[in-house]
């Protein structure tokens, strides 16, 4: 059974502007252990989806499904919900700044979840903070839980906020854009924190972000969003070497290239879509090179394509329809078979 | 570092036209404390000492984490804060010692675009208002003309000219990027500083702005210094290459030779931290390199080479002499490193071996080092 398993998911804010439609029909699974890397543009709705969730989209008017371990969280109390998060279910935000209570140290706001949530007494706590602190690779931990949190750096925070969230042994971390806010190297150690922690605790993790890097980098498996619905799902390779979906292949061939110029770029024409309206079409079809009448009579669900098992696309092109164009510079799926490298 | 690596700075062998110097560029922000009695009890090194040349229709992107002084750099360049020492040189004329006057055919010949299109329009004002401000300051024109102008200069970076009457909040990020850079480019300018241009944009609009900068360097002989964290975009973009670390220069030269031999421990580091999508580079790329610690404060940077504390490579002599900006034996010219202990090809930079603590670099992922 998946530990977390979203069904047609849909989330909605009243605005004064209007009703604006930010999760449109949302699926995804997630199985204990690997790491699913939720990528999008802003307005994707990647980050309401997984808030949405965990009952921590105020406002929000939510529908759908989203089984942990066969129990619906969305029919939940906010009692119930405040026990399932921090026990089995803990989340990273991108600013650790604004997560963390400036006026408390930070060993005492480890220690407050182990007391809330595992009946530990306040000593017992603070050990096992330290414990914690060392554990993310802070030096001198002994010394830096009795810490506030503007004495930490980015980087530092940021793993304060995975010490944390490791507090209660989770089993499922998601993390909404951990690393965005850190410089790259600061971001490559907090990377790897996480890769590890992923493996000696194994936790399952949703990392949610708009960086494509990041995912190749972590991700076991990755959804692409747009307009508030997934466009395809599949384990990262596959994504990047075998893209199905038009806007999979659009975002790729839009970032540079690292290996080497490319000319020039080739960027998505137009624009995102409003989501102040339900679309009721592929929600990509407008700037779709590929798009055709049928894309616009329903938004197409995700169908099996490609030869690689779990690869899905929510597009009516043939199934073998993947890999980049050709005549494109940037694809090289034959010099790229070397395998992912971790 | 000053006129013996002038030479050196400039790009190559060919005689393009050098635009901007800068020389020995030097900007310390004063830290004041105290209520009543101003007091000054230290000073933030943002820029310490930055030399490079740029000839026209150049590209020089600036790279370096935040804090480094980058953005500094790109504000002593455009004028808009006063050097504390050194010279910046437009078409040879030392701007830093120009008054208000004597600055505004300056000012119209170097412009620059801001990474927030959301925090640099005015979000009062319609977006023709906004781009025949620089008409009305620095032109005698009609305002029919002015009209024509804006109009012409929105058809140009691909807005709509009918949206002459929008205010900013009616655009998309992107189309707001655009105002940014058409604001930039009314004047016809010569020298373009675009600090962040893309980065709050996302990937797909991003690629848009870029081709659009691409097109209009060729079109109006721009040139440009590219301010980016973004290491690929700054590739794709640049001719030249400037790392910054702590208000220093550690490493120039083109494009190609950075990326690929990179002599600098930082840049390599840097470099071999991205995390990169395109599959084909990340099985042919070396190890990746995990610098511990953060970059330190420029209030109080270490002494010698700043890089030190966080060195895979640092000896002794590294935390008490400062390396000179200077060309390595085996480089080609204008490919400069302050470095004592420049990394050589191939050379498995984790596994340097290193004096003093704090713990070396960790590997992550090691890879054979395989050539692109």
């Amino acid at each position: 059974m998946a530990l977390l398993d979203v069904r047609d998911l849909r989330v909605s804010f009243d605005t004064d502007d209007g009703t604006v439609y930010a999760v449109q029909g949302m699926s995804f699974s997630v199985e204990p252990g690997p790491t699913l890397g939720i990528v999008g543009e802003s307005g994707s709705g990647k980050s309401v989806s997984t808030q949405a969730i965990m009952g921590l989209a105020p406002g929000a008017t939510v529908t759908g499904e989203a089984l942990l371990e066969g129990v619906d969280l969305l029919t939940m109390t906010e009692d119930e919900l405040r026990h399932i998060r921090g026990r089995t279910v803990s989340l990273i935000f991108q600013d650790p700044l604004t997560s963390l209570h400036p006026l408390y140290r930070v060993g005492a706001q480890i220690a407050e979840v182990m007391e809330t949530h595992a009946d530990m007494n306040r000593k017992a706590a603070l050990e096992r903070a330290v414990e914690l602190l060392g554990l993310v690779g802070i030096p001198e931990p002994k010394k830096r839980v009795r810490d506030y949190p503007h004495q930490f750096s980015g980087g530092m925070r940021q793993r304060v906020m995975i010490a944390m969230a490791l507090a209660l042994e989770p089993k499922l971390i998601i993390a909404d854009e951990p690393t965005t806010a850190l410089d790259v190297t600061v971001q490559a150690q907090i990377l790897e924190l996480l890769g590890r922690m992923r493996s000696d605790f194994r936790t399952a993790v949703i990392l949610i972000t708009h960086d494509l890097g990041v995912v190749a980098d972590v991700a076991d498996d990755v959804v692409i969003m747009y307009g508030g619905r997934p466009m395809e799902r599949a384990d990262v390779r596959a994504a990047f070497i075998e893209p199905h979906h038009p806007y999979t292949q659009g975002l790729l061939q839009s970032i540079p290239s690292y290996s080497g110029r490319m000319g020039r770029l080739r960027p998505i024409k137009g624009y995102p879509p409003s989501l102040m309206r339900q679309i009721q079409a592929c929600p990509f079809a407008p700037r779709c090179p590929r798009a055709h009448d049928e894309c616009l009579v329903a938004p197409p669900p995700l169908k099996p394509v490609g030869t690689s098992p779990g690869h899905l696309s929510a597009c009516v092109l043939p199934a073998d329809a993947v890999g980049l164009p050709a005549n494109d510079a940037q694809a090289a799926p034959a010099a790229a078979v070397g395998g992912v490298e971790r | 570092m000053s006129t013996a690596t002038q030479g050196d700075l400039a790009v190559d062998g060919t005689d393009a036209k050098v635009l901007l110097e800068v020389d020995d560029v030097v900007k310390h922000f004063p830290v004041r404390s105290g209520a009543l009695i101003d007091r000054t009890h230290a000073k933030v090194r943002a820029v310490d000492g930055v030399s490079f040349s740029l000839k026209v229709g150049e590209t020089l992107g600036l790279v370096g984490e935040s804090g480094c002084g980058k953005s500094t750099l790109a504000r002593l360049v455009t004028a808009l804060h006063p050097v504390t020492s050194g010279h910046v040189r437009f078409r040879g004329q030392d701007i830093t010692a120009l008054n208000r006057r004597q600055m505004r055919p300056i000012r119209k010949s170097v412009q620059m675009v801001f990474q927030d299109p959301y925090g640099s329009l005015n979000p009062r004002r319609r977006v023709g208002s906004i781009l025949s401000d620089p008409f009305s300051v620095h032109e005698k024109m009609s305002r029919a003309e002015v009209k024509r102008q804006v109009q012409e200069l929105m058809a140009r970076v691909g807005l709509s000219p009918e949206h002459y009457n929008r205010f900013p909040s009616e655009f998309s990020g992107g189309q707001r990027q655009r105002i940014g850079i058409a604001r930039a480019l009314a004047l016809r300018p010569d020298l373009i500083v675009c600090d962040e241009p893309v980065s709050a944009l996302d990937v797909s609009i991003q690629a848009q702005i870029i081709n659009l900068l691409e097109d209009l360097q060729d079109e109006f002989m721009l040139t440009y210094v590219f301010i980016a964290h973004d290491l690929s975009v700054v590739r794709h973009v640049s001719d030249r290459i400037a790392v910054m670390y702590l208000g220093k220069l550690v490493e120039t030269g083109p494009v190609e030779e950075i990326y690929s031999n990179s002599r600098h421990p930082y840049t390599a580091s840097l470099l071999s931290a991205v995390p990169v999508a395109d599959q084909a580079f990340r099985t042919a790329r070396r190890e990746r390199v995990i610098l511990t610690g953060d970059v330190p404060s420029p209030v109080n940077p270490p002494s010698g080479c700043r890089f030190h504390p966080r060195c895979p490579k640092a000896q002794a002599i590294c935390a008490t002499q400062e390396p000179p900006l200077e060309r390595k034996p085996g480089d080609p010219i204008g490919h400069l490193t302050a470095c004592h202990f420049p990394v050589n090809p191939g050379e498995p930079l984790a596994n340097a071996s290193r004096d003093a603590a704090p713990a070396p670099a960790a590997v992550v992922g090691a890879t054979e080092a395989v050539d692109q």
